[in-house]
C-alpha cells in the first residue's frame, strides 16, 4: 500500500513502506536529491522540507504523515531558468561554501517568507535556528534570505 | 602537507611551479575540445572550499579564453595529476601555479605554431577567447580548430611566461562559485547522490567502544532481505534500498556481543594524561642569547581537548568489485593516498584500484571519508559485480572520524621592565596531528584494525616544520625575542585516532602566544595593540594588524561591563597568509561573541570574494570551537556522537563579521582557508580576559572553565 501525497505540485504515490522515513521516499523512489541526510535525529535541519508549507525533519517523519499533504522540496523552489528569488539571492550573495545545509535552510527560509514577508534579522536568525552550518556561511545565509524578502516584496 | 611534505624537490630537473614539477606533462593539466572548450584537470578537489573556481580563473586568463569555456575534470586515479592531499592550504600554491605555467606555457606553444603556419610573428598576434588574431584583425587560427593536433604531449618548458599582474582579467574577480548552483537547486551533485544502476546500501554496525572485540552476532530477521557481513569486528549489514540497511542496523546492533575494555584516558584527567604519556621529544629551534635579570615573566600552560570535525553530510563512498579491479569513488581530500592504502589494507595491488572523487560535504581536514572507502571496498568484495554505496551514521561521524588531538602548550616568557621581550620558551605536547593515508607502511584507515586479518593503528605523525608542522605549527612566536627555546612532544600513545583538522597545532598555539602577549602587555602597562606593533620585524603582520585595529575602532574602543576586546594576529604556518583579528565578546550567563573584525594579506588575492567566505568562515569555526566544542567520552567509548552533545554555533549565536583583505597583486598567491581560526580564537581569549580580567587556561571557553581560570 503506498501513500499518495503532492510532491512539488504533482501527485506521488512511492512504492515504499508507510512507516519509512519520509527522506527515505524521496531520495529513494522518488528520486531527489535536495533533501539531504544529516543526522537522522532532528538536530541538523539538512533534511527540512515543507508538509502543507510548514517546515518538518523528513528523516524522522514517516511517509504517512504526508499521506493527502502537500510535500515541497529545494527542486520545486525553482529551477536554474526560473530560480526563487531565494535561491537567486543565495546565488548573487555566493551563500555558501559546501552547500550541503542549504536545501533546508532555504526551505525553512521559504517557509518564513510566506508567513512573515518581511522578516527581521532576529525572525531569520530565529527561523533558522534548528539548522547547522559548519562551514560558517551563516551571515551570507541571513543577508541572502532579507535580500530575497526585500525582492519579493511588492513594489 | 603536501608538496611541501616531501620537502625540497631535488630531481635535477629544471624547476617547474608548484605539483607541475612532479606532474610535468601539460596533457595531464589540459585538453581543449573542437567544440570550443577547454577541461582542466587539478589534482586537487572540492572540499566545499571553491577552489575549482578559483583554479578555473586562473586557467582561464593565463589562456584568454572566457571562464564560461572551462570544464575541471574531477581527480581520478590514475590519469590525474598526482597532487597529493588538498589540504595545509596549499591549493592555489602547488595546483594554481601548476595550472598558470602550463596554460601560459599552452598559449605559447599554439602561438608559436600559428605564428609558423602564418609567418605573423607569435609576439604579435592577440588571443581574444580562444580565437588567434593578426594585428589587422584577421583570425589565424583558434585552440578549438588545433585541438586535436597533439600540441601539449609534451613537458611543459620552464620558459613559459604567465601574464604580469596588470594584464590579468580574470583571476582577481570574485567570480561566482561554479559549484553552487547544482547545490541551491538541489541538483545531484554530492558522492551521497551517486545512484548507479544495482547499487546496495551497506551500514557499518561500529564496536560500541573504542578496542571493542566482537564476539557474536545472534541470528534474527532484518528487514528487506538485508544481509549481515562479519570481518572479525567489522560488521556490516546490506540491503537493497536504503532504509532497510539503516533499521537493521540498529537491530543487529542490539544483536551483537562485543568484549569490551577501557583504553581511554579519564576525561577530567586529559590534561595530567598529556603530563604523563610517553613521549617523543624534539627541538623545534633554539636560539641563545645572554638573558638579563628579567622585571616581567608570564608562565602559563594552555590546555585544549580533543575536537570533532563535524561535517554537516555524514562521510560517504561507493565501491565495486568486479574480481579484478576495485573502483571506488570518494571524497577523500587524496585519491592517490587513499588509493595507497587502501591496496594495503585489501591486499591489492595499487593498480588495481580506481579511486575517483566525487563531491562531499564540508571537509575541513582527515576526516571519515578515507576511512568510508574501505569500508564500501570491504563490501564490495564480498558482492562482486554490484556497486556498494556505505554512509555513516552521524554517530560514526561524530564517534570514530579522527579527531584533532588533545593539545598542551606550555608558554614561559620572559620580558624587561619596558615589556621588551628577553626570551621565550614553549613546549608543545600532542598526539600526532597527521594519520593521512598513503605516508607510513601500515594503512591508517579506521576498519583496517577491526578485519580478522587486522593491522596495527599506526601512530600519527607531526610533519617537519618545513612542510608545515603539526602539533608545532606556529608554536615559533613571530615576535622578536633574543632567547628562544620551541619544543615538541609527541605523545607515543594513541587512544583516540588523532589527525589533522583545520589549522591543526597553529589553533592552540596562536592562542597560547597571543594570550602571553597579552599577558605581558598588562604587566608593562602597555596597550596590546602598541605591544605587539613594536615586536614585529614582519611589515606585512604590522600591515593585517593594523587594519584590523583600524577596522574594530581599537583606539577609541568602548569600555562596558560585561563587554569586552580583544585583538591578536599570526601568520599562518609563519609562511602562509596573514590575518589579524578583533573580537567583541560578551560575558553573560556565558560568552557570546558579538562581532569580529578579520584583516588578511594572501597576496595576491585570485578570488576575493572566495577569500573573504574562508575567512569569516574559519572565524565563524573557530568561534564555535573554543567557545563549545570539546569531544566528551569516558574510559570506554566518546560519547558526544550526537549534535545534542557536540553542540556547535547555531544562527542565533554567530556573530557579525567583518573582512577587508589587503590585496597585493604582485606577491605570490596564498591559500586563505586556514588562517583566521588562530588569530580568531586568540582574539576571544583576550577579550575575555578584557572583560571578565580572567585569563583562560582551557578549552572551551565555557563558564566552568572559566571559572578554574579566576
Amino acid at each position: 500500500m503506498s501513500v499518495a501525497f503532492t510532491l512539488n505540485g504533482a501527485p506521488v504515490a512511492p512504492d515504499i513502506e508507510d512507516d519509512a522515513p519520509l527522506l527515505a521516499a524521496l531520495r529513494g523512489p522518488l528520486g531527489l536529491s535536495g533533501p539531504r541526510f544529516g543526522c537522522g535525529a532532528e538536530q541538523c535541519g539538512a533534511c527540512v522540507v515543507l508538509l502543507d508549507g510548514a517546515p518538518v525533519f523528513a528523516c524522522n517523519l514517516p511517509v504517512s504523515a504526508a499521506a493527502g499533504k502537500r510535500v515541497e522540496t529545494v527542486e520545486g523552489l525553482g529551477t536554474p531558468d526560473a530560480p526563487h528569488p531565494l535561491q537567486r539571492a543565495f546565488l548573487d550573495l555566493q551563500a555558501g561554501q559546501c552547500g550541503y545545509c542549504l536545501s533546508g535552510i532555504l526551505m525553512a527560509s521559504a517557509a518564513l517568507l510566506r508567513r512573515v514577508p518581511r522578516p527581521t534579522e532576529a525572525q531569520v536568525r530565529e527561523a533558522l535556528e534548528p539548522h547547522l552550518c559548519r562551514c560558517g556561511a551563516h551571515n551570507r545565509i541571513l543577508r541572502a534570505v532579507l535580500r530575497a524578502a526585500e525582492d519579493m516584496a511588492p513594489a | 602537507m603536501n608538496l611541501a611534505f616531501k620537502g625540497p624537490m631535488d630531481d635535477g630537473k629544471p624547476k617547474l611551479p608548484g605539483s607541475l614539477h612532479v606532474n610535468r606533462r601539460l596533457d595531464t593539466w589540459l585538453a581543449f575540445h573542437a567544440e570550443g572548450l577547454v577541461t582542466i584537470r587539478p589534482g586537487k578537489v572540492e572540499l566545499g572550499q571553491g577552489i575549482l573556481t578559483a583554479l578555473a580563473q586562473i586557467g582561464a586568463d593565463e589562456l584568454d579564453v572566457a571562464l564560461a569555456r572551462i570544464r575541471i575534470q574531477p581527480a581520478a586515479t590514475p590519469d590525474s595529476p598526482d597532487e597529493a592531499v588538498t589540504s595545509g592550504s596549499l591549493s592555489v600554491q602547488e595546483s594554481g601555479m601548476a595550472l598558470r605555467h602550463a596554460c601560459a606555457d599552452a598559449r605559447r606553444i599554439f602561438l608559436s605554431v600559428v605564428a609558423q603556419r602564418t609567418g605573423v610573428p607569435a609576439e604579435e598576434i592577440a588571443v581574444r577567447d580562444g580565437d588567434f588574431l593578426a594585428p589587422d584583425g584577421r583570425v589565424l587560427g583558434s585552440y578549438w580548430a588545433m585541438a586535436d593536433d597533439a600540441l601539449l604531449a609534451e613537458e611543459a618548458s620552464p620558459e613559459a611566461k604567465p601574464k604580469p599582474p596588470t594584464e590579468r582579467r580574470i583571476a582577481g574577480g570574485s567570480a561566482p562559485r561554479l559549484d553552487l548552483p547544482d547545490k541551491v537547486f538541489g541538483a545531484p551533485r554530492y558522492i551521497h547522490d551517486l545512484r548507479l544502476p544495482g547499487m546496495l546500501h551497506a551500514r557499518i554496525v561500529r564496536p560500541p567502544s573504542r578496542g571493542a572485540v566482537l564476539r557474536e552476532v545472534r541470528e534474527g530477521a532484518l528487514p528487506g532481505g538485508t544481509t549481515v557481513l562479519r570481518d572479525g569486528s567489522f560488521l556490516a549489514v546490506v540491503a537493497a534500498q536504503e532504509h532497510h540497511a539503516e533499521a537493521a542496523a540498529e537491530r543487529v546492533a542490539r544483536r551483537a556481543t562485543w568484549e569490551e575494555r577501557d583504553t581511554l584516558p579519564d576525561e577530567g584527567a586529559l590534561e595530567a594524561w598529556l603530563r604523563s604519556a610517553p613521549r617523543e621529544s624534539s627541538v623545534v629551534t633554539e636560539r641563545q642569547a645572554e638573558a638579563p635579570a628579567p622585571a616581567h615573566r608570564v608562565s602559563a600552560a594552555f590546555f585544549r581537548p580533543f575536537l570533532a570535525h563535524g561535517s554537516i553530510g555524514p562521510s560517504c563512498a561507493v565501491a565495486r568489485w568486479d574480481g579484478a579491479t576495485m573502483e571506488v569513488w570518494s571524497h577523500s581530500q587524496g585519491i592517490y593516498n587513499l588509493r595507497t592504502d587502501l591496496a594495503k589494507a585489501l591486499r591489492l595491488p595499487p593498480d588495481s584500484i580506481l579511486v575517483r572523487h566525487v563531491e562531499g560535504a564540508g571537509c575541513y581536514g582527515h576526516n571519515g571519508a578515507d576511512d568510508v572507502a574501505l569500508d564500501a571496498a570491504l563490501v564490495a568484495r564480498a558482492h562482486p559485480g554490484q556497486p556498494v554505496r556505505v554512509l555513516w551514521s552521524r554517530a560514526d561521524e561524530l564517534g570514530w572520524s579522527p579527531f584533532s588531538p588533545a593539545m598542551l602548550v606550555e608558554v614561559e616568557v620572559e620580558a624587561d621592565a619596558q615589556g621588551t621581550l628577553t626570551a621565550w620558551k614553549q613546549e608543545v605536547v600532542s598526539n600526532g596531528h597527521s594519520g593521512r593515508p598513503g605516508r607510513g607502511k601500515e594503512p591508517t584507515l579506521l576498519s583496517a584494525s577491526m578485519i580478522a586479518d587486522r593491522f596495527p593503528v599506526p601512530l600519527s605523525i607531526n610533519p617537519p616544520l618545513a612542510g608545515g608542522g603539526g602539533a608545532q605549527r606556529n608554536a615559533v612566536p613571530p615576535y622578536r625575542v633574543p632567547a628562544l627555546h620551541v619544543g615538541l612532544h609527541r605523545v607515543m600513545d594513541m587512544p583516540i585516532r588523532s589527525s589533522a583538522l583545520r589549522g591543526l597545532g597553529a589553533l592552540v598555539n596562536v592562542w597560547a602566544i597571543e594570550s602571553v602577549m597579552d599577558e605581558l602587555a598588562a604587566l608593562a602597562g602597555e596597550d596590546p595593540l602598541a605591544h605587539r606593533l613594536r615586536h614585529l620585524d614582519d611589515a606585512r603582520s604590522r600591515d593585517v594588524l593594523d587594519r584590523a585595529a583600524r577596522m574594530a575602532g581599537w583606539a577609541s574602543r568602548p569600555k562596558q561591563e560585561g563587554s569586552g576586546y580583544g585583538l591578536a594576529v599570526s601568520r599562518y604556518k609563519g609562511t602562509g597568509a596573514w590575518c589579524a583579528a578583533v573580537a567583541e565578546i560578551e560575558a553573560a550567563e556565558r560568552i557570546f561573541c558579538r562581532q569580529l573584525w578579520l584583516a588578511c594579506d594572501v597576496g595576491e588575492a585570485i578570488n576575493p570574494d572566495g577569500i573573504a567566505n574562508q575567512m569569516e568562515g574559519g572565524a565563524i569555526q573557530a568561534t564555535s570551537m573554543c567557545l563549545l566544542e570539546s569531544v566528551r567520552h569516558d574510559t570506554r567509548a566518546v560519547t558526544s556522537d550526537a549534535w545534542e552533545r557536540y553542540p556547535i554555533l547555531r544562527f542565533s549565536e554567530v556573530p557579525q563579521v567583518q573582512v577587508e583583505i589587503i590585496d597585493r597583486p604582485e606577491a605570490p598567491p596564498l591559500g586563505a582557508g586556514e588562517a583566521s581560526l588562530g588569530p580568531t580564537i586568540a582574539a576571544i581569549a583576550n577579550a575575555i580576559a578584557d572583560a571578565l580580567g580572567v585569563r583562560l587556561r582551557h578549552w572551551p571557553f565555557t563558564p566552568d572553565n572559566i571559572a578554574k581560570a579566576a
